[in-house]
């Protein structure tokens, strides 16, 4: 009682939201998950079946499907879509007058919602010569491409939407970055005679590393649990070619209602995940006291 | 953290250089192109989405770049929202952006209050709990909180098909707690000691100081709440099964295949404008929430 007179019973009420929300509904969840993996449930019983779920995934052939598809989406996202912010970043930093509507308008493809932009972006696909891009071709005088309807296509056109709602953040946080770098650097260099490009390998980039490895990661993580772009746009077509593996549990979870099947590839792909954060702040620790 | 440094000296460029014509001819070059790829590139979209919403079907599958061969029609926009209950979806958004906002900001405030200022013993183990959550990937809890969400624990209630299995996940927000912790710890202890002494209780100095002194940052997680509800896709599509519950982003691709073209384009453009519009009244809030929630993951 004298732990409710040194108000302990008001400090305890308002962590009672916080503890209730996160606790039903984040750390509970995480816990049953682990649990569910090993469990073999319907809604009547569960039995314990130990590493069977996992058995039953790994020997699934469109596993290695989903696999490659979600490292390929990972490459193509990587390289189309990790220097563009910045590049565009360091421009729109050079520009005076114009950078607050240049931020403005790397920023509006971000407002679109995801649903709307993927759905906009499917039209654009037209397979026909009077779809959207096609059309845009003609001009040059190729294609018509079928995009979405192509194996070999569909994916780098999920990408390409992709990166294109999404770089606009990633460029709103390099800009922040760069206008925190300390003037007096640039002011040294310049006194020591650096050129432009000297000033940008030397000091920019050097001074950006942090939020570059930061971003890499986040993007890895982000691009590892891709859905809503292949669900919508392709729904995992054509044969089999765009199926993620956050589809592959979506599909076993609620097509084909097999929880155990399903928690266990997503306590996989959280294991590999987490381990890649670790080795990768492991890394970048090592790297930024040397 | 804000991208706002109009008046600022310098970036790579010196005023120096600024002046050599070489330089501030290809700077200028640059920029303008720069801002017309970004015009096309950003703002294209959304015009090309007008436009469609306001052209008939055929004249848009036939000419996707031709302006309005036969003038604008606003027909669409009447016909989606009155034949296919357009109007029932966008208030279902709006109530899923409403509820989530309440709850989200009711655990952030008191979550962040509690670790930043009245910090009990238990508050580092809560803290630690806090970050774990950050850094375990979403997607190892989906299928365990969907089987949570329709039987929770202890009462087994079954919250599916209504707006509070949206609702109650949303407020597990690590990112937002985060955000008023830091903000509330920056606030002066000595205010907190003053009000101690005349007497405040947790419950006063909450509401009559933390509160009021907080609306910057009551703003950006606001913000940051409404956007992220309004994106929402994967959740709701699972917890909100009948197509009368449903937000306008589930709404969406299930009405591509049973309505026109130039009404589907309709459904697209008012789905797009109302956060456009929030955007460019409130742009520096938004740049400056992107700002914030970027330094935070850094």
């Amino acid at each position: 009682m004298r732990w409710v007179r040194r108000g302990g019973l008001s400090t305890l009420i308002f962590f009672i939201p916080l503890l209730a929300s996160f606790g039903l509904f984040s750390w509970w969840p995480i816990l049953r998950s682990l649990l569910l993996s090993l469990q073999r449930t319907n809604f009547l019983t569960s039995e314990w079946v130990g590493l069977d779920n996992f058995a039953r995934v790994l020997r699934d052939p469109l596993l290695l499907t989903a696999t490659w598809n979600t490292l390929w989406f990972a490459i193509l996202a990587f390289v189309i879509g990790f220097p563009v912010p910045v590049i565009l970043a360091v421009f729109i930093g050079e520009l005076r007058r114009a950078r607050r509507l240049a931020s403005a308008l790397v920023y509006l493809p971000v407002i679109f919602p995801p649903v709307v932009a993927v759905l906009l972006w499917k039209a654009f696909f037209d397979p026909s010569p009077q779809g959207v891009f096609n059309t845009v071709l003609g001009w040059f005088d190729i294609g018509p491409v079928p995009w979405l309807n192509s194996g070999d296509l569909a994916m780098p056109s999920i990408v390409l939407q992709a990166t294109w709602a999404s770089f606009g953040t990633a460029t709103i946080i390099y800009l922040a970055t760069l206008m925190s770098i300390q003037t007096e650097l640039y002011d040294a260099a310049e006194a020591d005679g650096a050129a432009v490009s000297r000033r940008f390998w030397h000091i920019t980039l050097p001074q950006m590393r942090g939020v570059l490895l930061v971003m890499f990661l986040l993007q890895v993580i982000g691009t590892f649990q891709v859905f809503t772009e292949p669900y919508i746009m392709t729904n995992g077509g054509p044969e089999n070619r765009t199926v993620t593996i956050l589809m592959l549990i979506y599909r076993y979870a609620f097509i084909s209602g097999d929880y155990g099947r399903a928690t266990a590839l997503s306590v996989l792909l959280a294991i590999v995940l987490s381990a890649l954060s670790a080795v990768y702040l492991w890394a970048t620790r090592r790297w930024s006291t040397s | 953290m804000t991208t706002e440094t109009g008046t600022s000296e310098r970036s790579i460029l010196s005023f120096l250089d600024r002046r050599r014509p070489v330089v501030r001819v290809s700077v200028a070059a640059v920029g303008t192109l720069v801002i017309a790829g970004l015009v096309i590139l950003c703002a294209g979209p959304l015009f090309w989405l007008f436009k469609a919403a306001t052209s008939t079907t055929t004249e848009t599958l036939s000419a996707p770049f031709s302006l309005w061969p036969s003038g604008i029609h606003w027909d669409s926009f009447v016909q989606v929202w009155t034949r296919v209950d357009f109007g029932r979806y966008f208030w279902n958004t709006l109530a899923l952006m409403g509820g989530s906002l309440f709850l989200g900001l009711l655990v952030a405030t008191t979550g962040g209050y509690g670790l930043a200022v009245l910090r009990p013993k238990y508050a580092k183990a809560v803290f630690a709990a806090l970050l774990a959550t950050l850094f375990i990937p979403g997607v190892i809890s989906l299928v365990a909180l969907y089987l949570t969400v329709i039987d929770i624990p202890l009462v087994h209630v079954s919250l599916l098909g209504s707006m509070w299995a949206v609702w109650l996940p949303s407020s597990a927000n690590a990112v937002n707690v985060l955000l008023m912790q830091r903000f509330f710890a920056n606030i002066p202890r000595e205010l907190f000691n003053a009000a101690r002494i005349d007497g405040a209780g947790p419950f006063r100095m909450f509401f009559s100081i933390v509160l009021p002194m907080s609306r910057p940052i009551l703003g950006v997680v606001s913000l940051l709440t409404l956007v992220g509800s309004y994106k929402e896709f994967l959740w709701p599509l699972l917890v909100l099964p009948n197509p009368q519950d449903q937000p306008i982003s589930v709404a969406l691709p299930r009405l591509q295949s049973s309505i026109d073209f130039s009404q589907f384009m309709a459904a697209l453009f008012i789905s797009v404008i109302i956060p456009v519009a929030l955007f460019l009244v409130l742009q520096r809030r938004f740049l400056q929430a992107a700002g914030n929630a970027g330094a935070l993951k850094g």
